[in-house]
């Protein structure tokens, strides 16, 4: 009997998640031994036309990572989603959108003439831009479009499950895998990892006091932190009340608040809007002026709260940006 | 298309409610269009739902076409949600498996295009359509009353509450801030229109009170803290220092008499300042309890409120073997418990200063409506005899109405009582004095039983009475006449010219306010107050006594201005409904309640924010506890729950989006 087809793949992403893969170590083999790698462009050399002559779900699952924001990603996220019995949001950028779907704040001509003509490091006297299609020695290129918006994986194809971080831990990966090989196949739409808030898994959850009361906020460059006591006892906003526990605590263990990587609960539709809700309700002061005053110590909410999850979550985009495949500019 | 869970069969009816909906609400079209929704069954439209027969119609349909969900839209649920619910209920299906759908205050009453109206009652009925399948079959509660009852104030209202309450068996807390309970009722002489003694008829109640078993009463002390719920309320009453032992005190008032202090030399507050007193006093003679008070800011003992000890104390010679003088005395707080609650802390009048042109405080002879009050009574600093400040009898008398009242620069609310109170003041002042008296008013308010006949009875007198607003007092005078006199300037609007009339005395009627701090009080109860700052009804017609918060009622003026029979009408309904709840014994509860899921991590961020202190952590489970008789169903833990661990009964969030999906659909 052969053995299972594995697919790795990346779209808008870092390449962290692909760490994550090279960080089961000597796990790895294992991984290897009992499955048969088929696509994983970050490691090894296998053409798009080689996944195309598959036969359809003749993948048995597709780890793809990274948010879908080009014509390209698209299309192989279409072409795996055909291949694959199982297809796998893998991370932060596939599952929520990620850190890329901050783009979802500007219009995709703010963000083309920022990279190309704006940024203090970009000197391009010519405004030259990357072209769809051009000539060059007699061939003709093209490249792949930058939609109007960044999207999850799921707003894209239908996804079978979900692992959450950015990046996933090994051990939720491993523990991923053996549950897929072994047979113990989670309900479609699962996110496998638990769903209790971090506070459940952090050591500091003693510290918090029951009558906590904001009298201001400060960013993690701006004060020392108390390495025991609550993040959010001290002011310092952590988003590990809004956020999916699994991934062990590692950020607060180091001394670093949660900045919510995994995403909300199930039960959570705006993990932002959830956050929110809970840290403005909890400020101390109750008129306008003493408000936005503890307020200003967030100098950037959209990036503390939706850092991972603009895309899915219920704000989406800033502006009425239209969603469909031709770019609204032209 | 929107899918519905399979076995949802759901009924629903569209109320004309006569004509006021169906005037600007196609009723048909709505129930033809939801006909065609997904999992409705049966769709009609009536023209009464809430008449019996329209609530025998959901009966019938739920056994005849097995209904399992039903949605009517009419009114406003505060009004008739019960009743259907109730229908529902007798059809034989839990109530809450029932949503209503408001298309009378939220659409025919506030549109004027009948296609629009027609297209926001379709709108909402879909979203109550698509709502009501997510409903699930909920218990109501029955939760124990406490008997007992605090009356917090003893004005006339809160005596004849506490009376009441206490007559009927129940155990009543009565709890006054001031010294003695009587409020501005014992400061009057006469009450209109019958020209009762106010005293002869009030200090009877005042003493029963006083000495009744039912009744506890703590003067000098004060509410500082309500926790709890309808039947069961904690509340944190502050006893004053009044450096007496009210136990050992007989009220024979050697001490007053035996003072350091050979004459009384302080301001008396009773009566409006008009009179002294000493340190240590009664406040007045028939004051309940007959208990007296020492005064520490001016009582020689003290220094600045502090206990300095330097003093003779002849006072507690003369106290003796009573031993009732304790200048260590502290406040004191004391927890009670609860069912119900009746606030009737009353009024404050309008501060005079703040109308400039009237010179109150500028001239010594313009008095206040209370101050002549005291004037006029046997028992006032005057034994009754109308003497100016400047020990003058007065020949000539303006009254003034209004002050404060009916204005826009100050309150522009009528305060009912002035009109009255001011003719009974003419009267009483024109037979003290024999003067001529001036009554200036805007309109005349006479509107109670007998109130009419005063007027007439005035005018009879040869009161004179002349229409408009004064623009001011002066004691300018332009003639002879008017030298060394008040002259009020006025236009006499039925005249038609410009007067000046030359007075030795001005009475301002000042009208009724809010008290200061009834923003706290308010707080303090969980109220709401209206615009004006009085306490508001939970309906002014059919819930006139009753406030948003169970089991909390009001009477008298902290509800807004009103007259003496009024006030006591109002308290005997407030202690009605203490009585239909104690007497009945429970309360049922909402089954809104918020509730925890076994997902919470236990983050604490809902502790702070529960306003009714439901919320608790459970330290062996790490996880937030919520105790369902106190929750309120507010739903700020829910929404503020960054895990959502906390959902709401009716207010789950497949309810809530289903239900702003199906409004936002086409």
């Amino acid at each position: 009997m052969s053995k299972p087809k594995v697919a790795f793949y990346w779209c808008a992403s870092c390449g962290g998640c692909e760490e994550t893969v090279v960080d089961l170590a000597e796990d790895i083999l294992g991984v290897v031994e009992k499955v048969d790698i088929v696509l994983w462009p970050v490691a090894m050399d296998f053409k798009y036309k080689d996944v195309q002559a598959m036969a359809d779900k003749s993948i048995f699952a597709t780890l793809l990572n990274g948010a879908i924001r080009s014509s390209e990603q698209e299309e192989m996220a279409g072409l795996l989603r055909r291949k694959s019995q199982y297809l796998i949001a893998y991370g932060s950028c596939a599952h929520l959108g990620g850190i890329p779907s901050l783009a979802n704040q500007f219009e995709r001509e703010q963000i083309l003439k920022f990279n190309y003509e704006d940024a203090p490091t970009v000197v391009n006297e010519a405004k030259v831009r990357p072209q769809l299609k051009f000539e060059e020695n007699g061939r003709h290129p093209h490249l792949p479009e930058l939609r109007n918006v960044v999207r999850s994986l799921d707003q894209v194809v239908d996804v079978d499950f979900y692992i959450p971080g950015c990046p996933p831990t090994p051990n939720l990966t491993k523990a991923a895998f053996a549950a897929l090989l072994s047979g113990q196949i989670p309900p479609k739409g699962a996110v496998l990892a638990p769903d209790t808030a971090l506070c459940e898994e952090c050591s500091r959850k003693a510290s918090k006091p029951s009558d906590i009361a904001f009298t201001e906020f400060k960013r993690t460059h701006q004060k020392l932190l108390d390495p025991a006591k609550c993040f959010l006892a001290q002011g310092v906003v952590c988003m590990g009340p809004a956020t999916r526990s699994g991934c062990g605590a590692q950020c607060t263990e180091g001394n670093m608040p949660c900045t919510g990587c995994f995403g909300p609960t199930s039960r959570v539709r705006d993990q932002g809007a959830k956050i929110l809700s809970s840290l403005c309700a909890n400020i101390e002061a109750k008129d306008e002026a003493g408000i936005n005053q503890v307020l200003e110590g967030i100098p950037d909410p959209v990036g503390t709260f939706y850092r991972y999850g603009l895309a899915k979550s219920l704000l989406r985009r800033k502006v009425n940006l239209s969603a469909n495949r031709v770019p609204s500019s032209k | 298309m929107v899918s519905i869970k399979q076995d949802i069969r759901i009924g629903f009816y569209v109320c004309h409610c006569g004509h006021n909906i169906a005037s600007m609400v196609d009723c048909p079209e709505v129930a033809s269009y939801v006909e065609k929704l997904p999992g409705v069954v049966l769709s009609r439209d009536y023209k009464y739902m809430c008449s019996d027969p329209g609530q025998e119609l959901i009966q019938k349909d739920i056994k005849e076409f097995d209904l399992n969900r039903v949605v009517v839209a009419s009114c406003s649920p505060l009004l008739h949600e019960h009743t259907f619910r109730t229908a529902v209920a007798a059809g034989g299906l839990n109530p809450f498996f029932f949503h209503m759908v408001n298309i009378r205050e939220h659409d025919s009453w506030v549109h004027t295009d009948r296609k629009e109206a027609t297209a926001k009652a379709k709108a909402l009925a879909r979203a109550a359509i698509r709502r009501v399948a997510h409903h699930k079959a909920l218990e109501v509660k029955q939760v124990p009353v406490n008997p007992d009852v605090l009356v917090v104030g003893g004005g006339i209202a809160g005596i004849h509450a506490a009376l009441t309450l206490a007559n009927a068996g129940k155990k009543v807390y009565l709890v006054e801030r001031e010294p003695s309970i009587g409020g501005h009722m014992a400061k009057f002489d006469k009450t209109f229109p019958t020209l009762d003694c106010a005293a002869c008829i009030l200090t009877p109640k005042m003493s029963s009170v006083g000495a009744h078993e039912n009744i506890t009463l703590w003067s000098y002390s004060e509410v500082v803290k309500m926790d709890g719920y309808v039947g069961n309320y904690t509340v944190m009453v502050k006893r004053k220092a009044r450096f007496i032992n009210e136990d050992l005190c007989t009220g024979c008032q050697e001490c007053v008499a035996n003072c350091i202090y050979k004459e009384p030399k302080f301001t008396d507050e009773f009566n409006e300042g008009l009179g002294k007193r000493k340190p240590v006093y009664i406040p007045f003679p028939q004051a309940t309890p007959q208990v007296v008070l020492i005064d520490p800011d001016v009582c020689l003992n003290f220094k600045r409120g502090v206990l300095t000890d330097k003093c003779k104390k002849t006072c507690v010679e003369a106290c003796g073997d009573r031993k009732a003088i304790d200048f260590k005395q502290k406040e004191q707080f004391t927890e009670i418990k609860v069912g119900t609650i009746i606030v009737a802390t009353g009024f404050q009048t309008f501060d005079a200063k703040r109308v400039l042109p009237y010179g109150y405080g500028v001239y010594p002879n313009v008095y206040t409506a209370m101050e002549v009050e005291r004037l006029v009574n046997a028992s006032g600093p005057t034994s009754g005899e109308v003497i100016l400040r400047d020990g003058r009898q007065p020949k000539a008398i303006g009254i003034i109405h209004c002050v404060g009242s009916r204005d826009k620069k100050t309150n522009r609310w009528c305060s009912r009582v002035c009109c009255m109170y001011s003719m009974k003041l003419a009267h009483l002042l024109k037979e003290h004095t024999g003067a001529e008296i001036y009554n200036f008013y805007i309109d005349i308010r006479a509107p109670g039983k007998g109130y009419e006949e005063f007027y007439d009875k005035l005018n009879e007198e040869g009161v004179h009475f002349v229409r408009g607003r004064v623009g001011e007092v002066t004691d300018w005078g332009m003639t002879p006449e008017e030298e060394g006199k008040l002259v009020i300037r006025v236009e006499d609007t039925l005249a038609g010219f410009v007067r000046r009339i030359p007075v030795d005395m001005v009475v301002l009627a000042t009208g009724l306010e809010p008290q200061a701090d009834a923003q706290d009080v308010r707080r303090l109860f969980n109220m709401s107050c209206g615009t004006e700052g009085f306490f508001l009804e939970r309906h002014p017609k059919l819930a006139p006594v009753n406030t948003f918060t169970d089991g909390i009622f009001i009477a008298g003026c902290c509800q807004g201005p009103r007259d003496i029979p009024d006030t006591v009408a109002q308290a005997g309904a407030a202690a009605a409904e203490a009585m239909v709840l104690i007497d009945k014994g429970h309360v049922e509860q909402e089954p809104n309640t918020a509730y925890v899921l076994p997902d919470c991590c236990g983050c604490k961020s809902c502790l702070p924010l529960c306003p009714y202190t439901a919320i608790t952590f459970d330290e062996a489970t790490k996880k937030a506890v919520i105790n369902e008789a106190l929750c309120k169903g507010c739903g700020t833990c829910v929404s503020s729950c960054p895990s959502g661990s906390i959902a709401q009964n009716l207010f789950e969030d497949e309810e809530v989006f289903s239900e702003i999906e199906g409004v936002l659909a086409d």
